[in-house]
């Protein structure tokens, strides 16, 4: 080997040595990630393609739900009305699409996202404008949002338009890449690389980091603050259009999405004081902790031990973060 | 009190504020006088003791839950683990029934197995410093599972809510006075007398107001949180206990309504969820109050969904006053 091809070696790893330290948590993530997919196929030969789409239809609900989530606690909020929201706009979804055309279908979508906009906007404004904690303010709301879901719909039911069916169910090109994953990836890229990009997303994650530092520098704190919470609103709607297009039906009773978007926020390596983070974590946690219920299964271990694995990892992955971080600022 | 209040010429809002501030109780049963009348007004003779009895009967549970969530709070955390606490701890106890120790060995077993969730939960939250949303949110998983589990191994035995549970949480004196009061007034007299006379109160709002003065001021915050923890977990424990009896069933998931609503009582009674500041007290009446606004909007013949929403929009307004009249001083 030549020295000259050894520097470049080198100049490579001092690109990407930075990069990977800034990311090691979501790298970890997705090595775990890797190992359990591993050891699934090693516990379950005949796990394969199949066995991916099914992880991808069952993910995408809750990957949207922390996503939602992840943005507005980057900005030093949480939001407990998610799975409120999520509910809401499910049930307006499938209750407009019932025995429509799939023309209208289309337009149902787009107003089913204005729909979770101002949703999450009404949650920012009441956050901003009466100064009452974020948790307290999402928590009430989550009892309006619920109560709108069952106004629109008092039991399960509705439809989703063919289209919406199809654009989650199924492979596309490959049998190994499952639609839905094709949709999450699209979804968040689209919506969120322009946000972070943008000086709205500089100002998200800087009110998160020090609001009163942020307000020093001119940022329009209740202005970012509102538009975080527009964001996971518009996300959160998304979760419920996935909710509408999975199943084929509205629900209007909130599902467990509020709380375990926290979980896989925090094991995502979001800090719920704000500030950092990013999106790709809470989805491959998301991600890692439907594999670990699955392996369950398969290992035919009684599947209630899922919730208690659930709340160990959460705590013991909590418990590592606060650990690292206490030694680094120590050193 | 309004009158002399209105008949004294130096009173403006200034002192209402104050007035607001220092003693929230009284705008507070205030409300609680308001909404009674209301209730009466819609409802002519609806208002009698029997009628009392019922709300206060509905409201002991929530009570003590919304105390988990008061005295976690004034530290600066929440319980969000409570609600399946409570159920495992009802749930537990229904299951000895039939067994040679009889459901008093289940109480038992039942109370120990929350305050060592509490210890856990203590541990995780004083020692590691995990957020308490987050270690309480994790404990509430994992004492679900267990409870799960439980159930599986429990389902041939058959299960069943214990008469005298079902004396305590659904029987009244002469028809007014329930029995839960028997459970409720000891534990209140013990809280309200611990949060002002004891050096454990103090300490819980000296953390929850500056956890590092208080640090440095010598407060050992880790055990003091693991007691606090393990204190919450027990009164969560007790309220199952009630609410099995009130319901006269036993599930894993029994107290889940619970939990929201606990929150929402400890935030009416003028609790901050910031820490330092709030009572017992307090979140009592806003616990009699969430169990009236239900009833009113029930006698209103609003649905179920309408209720949900005057419910939420409630909390709003009344911990945005809160806010204004205690950040504007």
């Amino acid at each position: 080997m030549t020295a000259a091809s050894l520097a470049a070696r080198r100049r490579a790893l001092d690109a990407v040595a930075p990069w990977a330290r800034r990311n090691a948590w979501t790298l970890g993530l997705v090595g775990f990630l890797c190992l359990l997919l591993v050891y699934t196929k090693l516990i379950q030969a005949s796990y394969d393609s199949s066995g991916i789409q099914g992880l991808a239809i069952g993910v995408l609900p809750l990957a949207l739900a922390a996503v939602a989530q992840a943005v507005v606690v980057m900005s030093g909020g949480i939001d407990l009305s998610i799975g409120s929201m999520m509910a809401f706009t499910s049930v307006v979804a499938a209750t407009m699409m019932k025995g429509q055309s799939q023309e209208f279908g289309v337009a149902v979508v787009l107003l089913v996202l204005v729909l979770g906009i101002v949703l999450g906007a009404v949650n920012g404004a009441l956050v901003v404008l009466t100064k009452v904690p974020d948790i307290v303010v999402t928590l009430a709301m989550s009892f309006v949002w619920a109560g709108c879901a069952l106004l629109v719909r008092a039991a399960p039911g509705g439809a989703a338009s063919e289209w919406l069916r199809n654009l989650v169910l199924g492979s596309f090109i490959n049998e190994w890449i499952p639609k839905s994953a094709i949709v999450l990836v699209v979804i968040v890229a689209v919506i969120w690389v322009p946000v972070a990009r943008s000086k709205m997303g500089l100002s998200l994650y800087a009110i998160g980091s020090n609001k009163l530092a942020a307000f020093r520098s001119g940022i329009p704190v209740g202005r970012t603050k509102l538009f975080a919470y527009a964001l996971t609103g518009l996300y959160s709607a998304l979760a419920g259009l996935s909710l509408t297009a999975s199943t084929g039906i509205g629900t209007p009773v909130p599902g467990p999405y509020t709380l375990m978007s926290v979980a896989a926020v925090v094991l995502g390596g979001v800090s719920l004081a704000g500030g950092r983070g990013g999106l790709f974590g809470p989805i491959v946690a998301v991600v890692v902790l439907q594999m670990i219920r699955t392996d369950m299964t398969f290992l035919s271990i009684d599947s209630n031990y899922a919730y208690v694995a659930q709340g160990l990892i959460l705590v013991g992955v909590v418990m590592v973060g606060s650990f690292a971080l206490m030694r680094r600022s120590r050193a | 009190m309004t009158a002399a209040v209105r008949a004294n010429p130096w009173m403006n809002t200034a002192a209402w504020r104050n007035l607001f501030r220092d003693r929230p109780l009284i705008p507070l049963t205030g409300l609680l006088v308001l909404l009674v009348i209301t209730i009466q007004v819609a409802d002519p003779g609806i208002v009698t003791l029997p009628w009392c009895g019922v709300i206060l009967r509905a409201s002991v549970p929530l009570a003590i839950l919304g105390g988990c969530q008061t005295l976690t709070m004034l530290t600066g955390g929440i319980d969000l683990s409570v609600a399946t606490v409570a159920s495992m701890a009802g749930f537990v106890t229904a299951t000895f029934v039939h067994s040679p120790g009889g459901w008093v060995q289940g109480m038992v077993i039942a109370v120990a197995a929350a305050a060592l969730a509490g210890l856990v939960t203590g541990i995780g939250v004083g020692v590691f410093r995990v957020h308490p949303l987050i270690m309480t949110l994790a404990m509430s998983f994992v004492v679900l599972g267990f409870a799960n589990v439980w159930q599986l191994q429990m389902v041939q035995t058959g299960a069943g809510v214990p008469g005298e549970l079902r004396w305590i949480g659904s029987n009244t004196l002469f028809d007014v006075i329930p029995y839960s009061l028997l459970v409720f007034v000891p534990l209140t007299l013990l809280i309200l007398l611990g949060l002002r006379r004891t050096g454990f109160g103090r300490l819980l709002f000296a953390i929850g107001d500056n956890p590092v003065a208080a640090r440095l001021s010598g407060v050992r915050s880790p055990q003091v949180l693991i007691v606090l923890y393990v204190i919450s977990a027990v009164l969560a424990a007790t309220a199952g206990l009630v609410i099995s009896g009130f319901t006269n069933t036993a599930s894993v998931s029994l107290a889940d309504p619970y939990l929201l609503p606990s929150v929402a009582a400890a935030v009416i009674g003028g609790t901050s969820i910031m820490g330092g500041r709030g009572g017992f007290g307090g979140t009592i009446i806003g616990a009699i109050i969430l169990t009236v606004l239900t009833a009113l909007l029930t006698v209103l013949g609003l649905p179920e969904p309408s209720r949900l929403i005057v419910f939420g929009s409630i909390i709003v307004v009344v911990a945005a006053a809160y806010t204004r009249v205690t950040s504007e001083s």
